[in-house]
């Protein structure tokens, strides 16, 4: 093993920057309104309704120009993020590249509006258009659109679509289910529910899927449609997939394919060939385009020619020569947010799409699925360490599932305290599971295509550095972070309405309130 | 070949992997795919640009196939507004650090979590509230989650929303209401306004309010500009029947517009557009969702909230997640609504420039805003055919009608461009009512020479 880095995180003790500034600073000024104008209108406030007219002003702080910037640079310092090693599972952190954040930030992205004509908007059309073709051929998908903000949002989009379709078949009033499985990512329950309908939820057999049995007996006429991702968060993959899609489609169902874990499968397979009818993937994740602590983001919605006419406006299209917008489309569900998408992100995925090619693309998938079962070896050799579903015996594709049970139980340092301690060493927070835990103590390392050999070796590293510190010195990792910008958060204020304060003015009323009562 | 971006893309690392693992080859790995799952025929994708040399070649040229907004003179807003970014503001945003970050932890990600913090806190005192949640994807999604918010608050299943609204925002939140089919649906019925001066009617708000209104949904300034100066009469209209009063404000307003808190609104919404973030074709766009700090209103919020607490340090600060176990990530279907990722870098952009602008800052361009914009309606309602449509009480835009000159707004716009000018967006189709009419923008980027400019190239079309 090599030597663990010696890390410390930048530590400023930043104030909140409410309590910043001297009154009469000024960061920000703006041209004096000119005198032909004041004289031909007047005063301002002649112009607002005495009673809407603002009396106090707003408590912000005064600042200089460099006193907000270098806060801000501070507080970004005190962000680790990928500045460590982040091999943050189901978000596939990959290489976002300085061209494309230069490209992106252009004038002719920036700051372009999207109500212009299209004939001012050529370029960006082309890059959207040209994107969705690359997308389509990487999906088997008829059309791409790119308006949902985020994985989530395209979960949404879906839930509002197939009540668009089961609404044109007159079949929406029966139609109130949609089936997924509990190791489906829970936006998609939770749009589903909030688009209306009941959730069916699947629970995994050994082998780390629902049954088909299971699925059979969940299928009905009142199925709208099934969302599932494939593999799932542990990096199975079900094999039965194509049987499941025709039992939903006997039904007269709709199947959506969350492809968030695409990196596994990235050029090996086509959602259409497999069967379904729409997918998703992730921009911000799968395509290289950043994440930004979370968003903006893009989930790109790909559909079959039959689900087409019920997709949100606008659409992109050729005409020609020229590129155009197309609104004029009776059936769709008109708007899942307000224009067309996080350009930015698109133009971003685009270019690293570009920068990749399909040889590039297969490359990425084969090294993520290589290095997510090189670190198997490593990991499952530490003492305290499992791997879920231990009787699957084939490869796991670009993720694993492990548990700290064994550690949990022998030291009494569970993942969380893990995870605190492993920032201590420059790595960030490791990715656990989501809701609800069906391994004790999970945690979920992704491994990707960006992060070399070294960086794996060194997280295992620490990983193995600090389960040999549970069992030698349990406090040390218990009480982590150490090294960290600040330490470990009293979370006792934060679900309690008497001491959470989301904003500083609520801070300063509850805070007046507990001096009060001493 | 080994790629830029791939540092495991060499062949020796791979077969010292393959080794280690004692797999003969990667596609051994894939074997949980079943064979009859794979591709049906190989991928066909344009050529690959590995080189940056060539993909900043490639993608800059077909980028300079855009006119924008930096070369033209553009009177285009209507939810996407020109203002000026300040440049510490991109290059704050530009950091890497958070730039890049995913989750994280409070203590390793303790200067982004305070920078959103202080996005909160500061967006709380311009609208007047206590409790504001982080961010969602834009305006109207925030509009639908605080209707839907209302509706679980009262248990009411109509929403009364205002009739001069964006189009774009209307049909999103009637997506976030449900078909009429389901179970939960939530009817939206309009509101008429004033077709005199753009107010909402009070008359048709009271015919329509009952004891089934959740909410009452309106907008200071409305889509069409107007600053509505009865906000406080609807607003005590709604509470009489027991309905929750949602107002949406454009932040920029707030140095000079009362925030809607001081005339007691129960959920504020908003874009954060305004604030620092460039238009970006409508991808700057994002919304909030605020109210006061009451755990009834808090316990129902679909965003994540994150809390100013202390640590086990005495005297040092963090901030941390407050009530995720309601969310989807805790609740899955049961969870308040859902949430994930939205705009969340943009509400570092909006802290920093809350921050630069200050109290002063804030009137300073309101008044700016104000005073421009009502001169550049002055101006263009001089020119014989063109009308302002509400001339008396607006902000940043104003409803410019062509009916009197005999020209469609679309034949104005193509006239204009030639002159290298965006002009207002067309309403002709989304607000009958209103004829050839168009909404005109005008921020603190104009200047007079501009206006008159304008000005001076509308009369020449009319006249021709």
């Amino acid at each position: 093993m090599r030597g663990l880095r010696d890390y410390h995180a930048p530590v400023w003790s930043e104030p909140v920057i409410m309590e910043m500034g001297r009154p009469g600073r000024r960061g920000l000024l703006f041209p004096a309104v000119d005198p032909a104008v004041s004289g031909v209108i007047g005063e301002a406030e002649s112009l607002i309704p005495p009673q809407l007219r603002r009396n106090v002003p707003p408590a912000l702080p005064e600042l200089t120009e460099p006193e907000v910037l270098h806060h801000y640079l501070r507080l970004s310092q005190q962000t680790l993020g990928m500045m460590g090693i982040s091999l943050f599972g189901t978000c596939t952190m990959k290489y976002n590249s300085a061209i494309n954040e230069m490209l992106a930030a252009r004038p002719e992205v920036a700051a372009l509006h999207p109500c212009q004509d299209p004939e001012t908007l050529q370029g960006v059309l082309e890059i959207i258009h040209a994107f969705e073709a690359i997308l389509c051929e990487l999906s088997g998908m008829d059309h791409f659109v790119f308006q949902a903000g985020g994985g989530a949002d395209a979960a949404y989009l879906h839930a509002c679509l197939a009540r668009a379709y089961h609404a044109d078949r007159g079949e929406l009033e029966r139609r109130d289910e949609v089936i997924t499985s509990i190791q489906a990512h829970p936006c998609n329950a939770a749009t589903a529910a909030a688009a209306g309908f009941k959730v069916v939820t699947l629970m995994l057999e050994d082998n780390g899927y629902p049954s088909l049995d299971a699925l059979k007996a969940a299928v009905s006429e009142r199925t709208a449609y099934l969302i599932i991702n494939n593999p799932d968060d542990m990096g199975i993959y079900n094999p039965e997939i194509k049987q499941w899609i025709d039992v939903v489609h006997d039904a007269g169902g709709l199947c959506f394919y969350d492809h968030a874990n695409f990196n596994g499968v990235m050029t090996k397979l086509r959602a259409r060939e497999l069967g379904f009818d729409a997918c998703m993937f992730m921009l911000h994740k799968t395509f290289g385009a950043p994440k930004g602590g979370g968003g903006p983001a893009v989930g790109a919605y790909g559909c079959s020619e039959a689900l087409a006419s019920f997709l949100p406006t606008p659409l992109v299209v050729k005409k020609e020569d020229m590129f155009d917008l197309d609104y004029d489309r009776p059936k769709s569900i008109g708007r899942i947010r307000e224009f067309w998408g996080n350009i930015p992100v698109v133009v971003k995925a685009y270019a690293w799409a570009r920068s990749m090619g399909a040889a590039g693309l297969s490359q990425a998938s084969d090294i993520s699925v290589l290095a997510n079962n090189y670190m198997e070896k490593r990991l499952l050799a530490i003492r305290g360490i499992t791997r879920s579903n231990p009787l699957i015996d084939k490869h796991r594709l670009e993720m694993t599932r492990y548990s700290m049970e064994t550690l949990s139980r022998e030291t009494g340092v569970g993942v969380l305290d893990v995870q605190n301690r492993m920032t201590d060493f420059g790595i960030d927070a490791i990715w656990l599971s989501h809701e609800p835990w069906l391994v004790p103590e999970p945690f979920t390392p992704e491994a990707g295509e960006m992060y070399s050999k070294e960086d794996i070796d060194y997280w295992i590293d620490v990983l193995a550095h600090i389960c040999d510190e549970a069992y030698s010195d349990p406090h040390i990792v218990k009480s982590a972070p150490h090294n960290q910008a600040i330490h470990k958060l009293n979370n006792d204020p934060l679900d309690d309405p008497d001491r959470w304060a989301m904003t500083w003015r609520a801070y300063k009323r509850k805070m007046i309130a507990k001096a009060k009562m001493k | 070949m080994a790629h830029p971006y791939m540092a495991n893309s060499t062949p020796d690392i791979r077969q010292e992997m393959l080794e280690a693992i004692g797999a003969k080859n990667i596609g051994q790995l894939f074997e949980q795919i079943p064979v009859n799952h794979r591709l049906s025929r190989p991928l066909q994708l344009p050529p690959a640009l590995s080189s940056e040399v060539e993909l900043e070649r490639h993608i800059a040229g077909l980028l300079s196939k855009n006119e924008s907004c930096d070369t033209a003179l553009n009177f285009l807003g209507a939810g996407c507004w020109q203002h000026y970014v300040p440049a510490a503001c991109l290059e704050i945003v530009s950091r890497r650090e958070w730039l890049t970050s995913v989750c994280g932890s409070p203590m390793s990600d303790h200067g982004r979590n305070q920078a959103w913090f202080e996005f909160c806190s500061q967006l709380g005192e311009l609208v007047g509230m206590e409790l504001v949640g982080l961010p969602v994807y834009s305006w109207g999604c925030a509009a639908g989650h605080a209707i839907r918010l209302a509706s679980r608050l009262n248990g009411r299943r109509e929403v009364l929303v205002v009739k001069a609204i964006d189009p774009e925002r209307l049909a999103v939140i009637r997506n976030y209401c449900e078909t009429p089919e389901m179970a939960n649906h939530i009817k939206v019925t309009l509101l008429d306004y004033v077709f005199a001066d753009g107010r909402l009617d009070l008359d048709d708000l009271l015919s329509k309010i009952s004891d089934n209104t959740a909410a009452v949904y309106f907008e200071i300034p409305s889509y069409l500009g107007i600053i509505d100066g009865d906000a406080a009469k609807i607003i005590a209209i709604a509470h009489s029947k027991g309905a929750e009063a949602i107002v949406g404000v454009d932040p920029i307003s707030l140095g000079v517009l009362a925030g809607p808190g001081q005339y007691d609104a129960d959920i504020v919404v908003g874009p954060m557009q305004s604030l620092g973030v460039p238009m970006n074709c409508g991808g700057g766009v994002g919304g909030f969702i605020a109210s006061r700090d009451d755990a009834r209103y808090a316990r129902e919020y679909p965003t994540f909230l994150l809390s100013i607490t202390d640590t086990i340090k005495p005297g040092e600060r963090g901030f941390g997640l407050s009530l995720f176990h309601q969310t989807s990530y805790g609740l899955r279907e049961k969870g308040k609504d859902w949430t994930g990722n939205s705009t969340y870098m943009w509400a570092i952009a909006n802290a920093a420039y809350m921050a630069l602008m200050g109290p002063q800052g804030f009137r300073d361009i309101g008044e700016l805003i104000l005073q421009q914009t009502h001169f550049a309606a002055s101006l263009l309602g001089k020119i014989p055919g063109v009308r302002i449509v509400f001339p008396l009480h607006f902000f940043k835009e104003f409803v410019v009608n062509f009916d009197g000159a005999g020209k469609r707004v679309a034949e104005v716009n193509k006239m204009l461009r030639r002159e290298g000018i965006f002009g207002g967006k067309d309403l002709s189709k989304e607000f009958p009512e209103l004829g050839q009419s168009s909404l005109y923008c005008v921020t603190e980027i104009h200047t007079r020479q501009d206006l008159e400019r304008l000005a001076a190239a509308i009369e020449g079309i009319v006249a021709a």
